[in-house]
């Protein structure tokens, strides 16, 4: 039987008395691309955080290849936090051969190749980039690294929608049967027909992991439809 | 091939029915060989293992094989396009009677029409 490479049970975290995530249980199998969805602060962030190492638990575990978060998990876990982390003051070259002496896993041919798409000088400085190009530089960091988990979070939020389209299609292209992708955002127009699975939160609970076409089929509505009629106000 | 998938359907029954359209075509003409299936994928801007179990389905029915080391092709016989092309083009016959119903033309003059405009087609 296959092993979830990634894992939560009874997953709880507090921020002083303001609970983000509640109880939170599921497994994620490699092969899969999984939709992170729900409204602002319904958690997506935190579990991602606590899934990267980032913060810790208040209650209960996540596993990555079976481990919790921590130094061995790092070298399998390629994670794209929701703000955008690349030092300012330094090259694209610089930049990747950091990632390159950082990450044993990371493809600098791929990488090169990506750049390269976006027409990236290699000279250029993160800082005199716009906003949307700084996100695809750094989507295509994340992406060059053979990671068996990314988890990225709202890739998509900043971006025009050629950007938008770009991004999605690297995903895809390096789609890999041992590898599971979570990608949370709040787009799911344009994710939707891309994903195997949506795992809906809600207020810091899981309120939906399903197969996205079962849904479809079930609820004769498009994800996006659902999400909508799901937290209607 | 162009694809064109909509948000309301399984994204698997759709690309089934427009892998199927690309072979009634001949955009994916008999013998020839599928491109891997990422790459269809990213074409179509779908997940990969939806587009894997699309394959699958149209290998099931007969319309490509699967080799082992040269990946698939399209095998689908004269006969069986010849059907398939009928199966659709009823259905759209079917659609269009309907919508024309809709409009309150008669059969008469819905027949007429499409004479009309099969003729102006051959000028």
């Amino acid at each position: 039987m296959m092993q979830a490479i990634y894992q939560a049970k009874g997953l709880s975290k507090q921020y002083g008395h303001k609970t983000a995530l509640d109880n939170v249980s599921f497994e994620i199998f490699p092969g899969r691309l999984v939709g992170l969805l729900g409204p602002n602060g319904s958690g997506k962030t935190t579990l991602l955080k606590l899934s990267a190492g980032l913060l810790r638990p208040s209650a209960g575990h996540v596993f990555i290849g079976g481990q919790e978060p921590g130094v061995a998990t790092k070298t399998i876990t390629s994670y794209l936090p929701d703000r955008m982390a690349l030092p300012v003051e330094m090259r694209v070259d610089d930049v990747v051969n950091l990632f390159a002496d950082f990450y044993k896993d990371f493809d600098m041919v791929k990488a090169s190749h990506m750049l390269a798409d976006l027409k990236l000088d290699p000279r250029q400085r993160i800082g005199t980039m716009s906003k949307g190009t700084q996100e695809k530089m750094e989507l295509c960091l994340t992406m060059s690294r053979a990671a068996r988990l990314y988890l990225l979070d709202e890739p998509l939020g900043g971006v025009d929608p050629a950007a938008r389209e770009y991004i999605l299609n690297t995903i895809l292209r390096n789609y890999s049967e041992e590898a599971a992708v979570v990608i949370s955002t709040h787009l799911v127009e344009d994710v939707e027909r891309m994903l195997d699975e949506t795992l809906i939160l809600k207020e810091g609970q899981v309120l939906a992991h399903r197969a996205v076409d079962e849904l479809r089929e079930e609820s004769g509505m498009s994800l996006d439809e659902y999400f909508r009629h799901v937290f209607r106000v | 091939m162009e694809w064109n998938i909509e948000a309301g359907r399984p994204v698997y029954l759709q690309l089934v029915e427009q892998l199927e359209l690309a072979i009634v075509t001949g955009a994916l003409p008999a013998g020839s060989r599928v491109p891997p299936v990422r790459e269809l994928a990213a074409q179509a801007g779908v997940n990969p293992n939806t587009m894997q179990r699309a394959l699958q389905e149209l290998e099931s029915r007969g319309l490509m094989q699967s080799h082992r080391t040269a990946g698939r092709t399209v095998s689908a016989g004269p006969e069986q396009l010849d059907g398939l092309r009928r199966q659709r083009a009823r259905a759209l016959a079917d659609s269009f009677w309907k919508q024309m119903q809709a409009l309150g033309v008669s059969a008469e003059e819905t027949a007429a029409l499409l004479r009309a405009a099969a003729e102006k087609e051959n000028v």
